[in-house]
């Protein structure tokens, strides 16, 4: 795993897409809303896009701010 | 912002003049971003979503309470209030209400008695006050509900609902709070008053826009107990044809008044900026001041507590011998004041007020009325008493 790998964050829903960036962004996180990727999921919204180095630390303070997730995609 | 000849007392029925941030918001929404938050990934419709965010973080501000996700943005309190009482309450479930009720409440509230809900109205006293000792005795075994409003709209008196919340949560009941006439207007801490269910206006005190509101889901009530009002399309889980159980998704379907709620936000954070506790002291002491010109003034009778603390700046009044239709249509036609008089959808009050059918007159100030425009009314109906 290198620094510059990407991971997206997948939420059931754009509403706590939204909510987790701005939690993760108070946290100093660098993250960046994108379209989901259509591979991976038929969401019409978006998904958040980290470094995958930072997905545990990340899911954690999602964890404690109470937004669930779907699921964790590693981009290759 | 209001003409020289208009003075505008009918900040109950909705707050006017607003704060300039609020158009400003709602333009700088229209002309700059106008996408469907949620729908999209382009950057436009993330800039949507990240407003309406915004938007429920202020409102938790507000509240306090703890969950942006359990911030469900409708139309006004009146859809707020339905959704709860009609996704809630089965036949043979039991629900609890007072005399003061605006017909918000007190409409559902009746037609789910004719489908088998069971409902108690507390009697309020005739100022408009609740003994709250009158709730304890009448929960029963199949009680699931107080459903009650915050400050009535038509005198203005409090009602005590963080005893409400004391109670309710002895006896494991949820409470429904109608904030309506108080919300931004004067604090409201659903942590601290027990309130599961807090249902707000837009449009009143919080400065927004007509056709924003909502509905706040406490962490005590499983969203899953509360079906939805309308189901539809939410950008979430769209392979599906069932709608979504995750907030605040199960209960907003299809696109929200996202323009709207720009105004809200703006709104909400002039309020914060400000602190609902100063800016209730303001209106409290021109409250004050309408109530004792109000009531000095012969033939004049002045309905509630006539006691700023108890009540918001919500003053009615009747003119002896004067009905308040032509009492309303002389204040505005003579002197240029605009007011709300009649019923105000509220007749169980007027029953409780003893004004029943007739009605009375509402001024009702805002933070823009000044103490010499106050004076000016009270002239006004000192002029209309002679």
């Amino acid at each position: 795993m290198t620094a510059s790998e990407l991971s997206v964050l997948i939420f059931h829903t754009s509403n706590h897409a939204f909510r987790a960036e701005k939690l993760l962004k108070q946290a100093d996180f660098v993250c960046k809303l994108v379209p989901v990727p259509r591979h991976l999921s038929s969401e019409c919204g978006v998904c958040l896009r980290l470094e995958t180095a930072r997905v545990e630390a990340a899911l954690e303070v999602l964890k404690a701010g109470r937004v669930d997730i779907d699921r964790v995609e590693r981009l290759s | 912002m209001t003409a020289p000849s208009l003075l505008y007392l009918d900040n109950a029925a909705t707050s006017w003049p607003k704060p300039p941030v609020v158009a400003e918001a709602m333009l700088r929404f229209m002309e700059q971003v106008g996408a469907n938050p949620g729908r999209s990934g382009h950057r436009l419709s993330i800039e949507a979503g990240r407003l309406v965010e915004s938007a429920r973080e202020s409102v938790c501000s507000l509240f306090n309470a703890p969950d942006p996700l359990r911030v469900v943005f409708g139309a006004n309190v009146t859809e707020a209030l339905n959704l709860v009482l009609y996704g809630l309450l089965r036949p043979g479930d039991h629900v609890i209400t007072t005399s003061m009720e605006h017909n918000a409440m007190m409409r559902p509230l009746r037609h789910l008695e004719r489908e088998g809900v069971e409902l108690t109205v507390l009697p309020c006293r005739a100022d408009g006050t609740l003994d709250i000792g009158l709730l304890q005795p009448a929960i029963r075994k199949n009680t699931v509900l107080i459903a009650m409003m915050h400050a009535s709209n038509v005198a203005g008196t409090l009602l005590p609902v963080a005893e409400a919340g004391r109670i309710a949560r002895q006896h494991g009941l949820l409470l429904l709070v109608d904030s309506a006439a108080t919300a931004g207007a004067v604090p409201i801490d659903m942590e601290a008053c027990a309130i599961d269910l807090l249902a707000f206006t837009g449009h009143k005190s919080l400065f927004g826009p007509t056709g924003t509101g909502g509905l706040i889901i406490g962490e005590r009530v499983d969203p899953n107990r509360i079906r939805p009002l309308m189901r539809g399309g939410t950008g979430s889980r769209s392979e599906y044809e069932e709608q979504p159980e995750f907030l605040p998704d199960r209960f907003e379907s299809g696109t929200l008044n996202v323009v709207g709620l720009a105004g809200l936000n703006a709104g909400i954070d002039w309020i914060l900026e400000r602190g609902v506790v100063a800016l209730q002291a303001e209106l409290r002491e021109k409250t004050q001041a309408l109530i004792d010109g109000l009531k000095d003034i012969p033939g004049v009778q002045v309905h509630g507590t006539h006691d700023a603390r108890w009540q918001t700046a919500c003053v009615s009044f009747n003119v002896e011998g004067l009905s308040s239709s032509e009492a309303g249509f002389r204040l505005d036609e003579e002197f240029g004041i605009q007011v709300r008089i009649g019923l105000h959808c509220a007749p169980a009050a007027h029953r409780t007020l003893g004004t029943f059918p007739a009605g009375s007159i509402r001024f009702a100030p805002g933070l823009f009325t000044s103490r010499a425009e106050i004076e000016q009314a009270v002239a006004a109906v000192r002029s209309l008493a002679r």
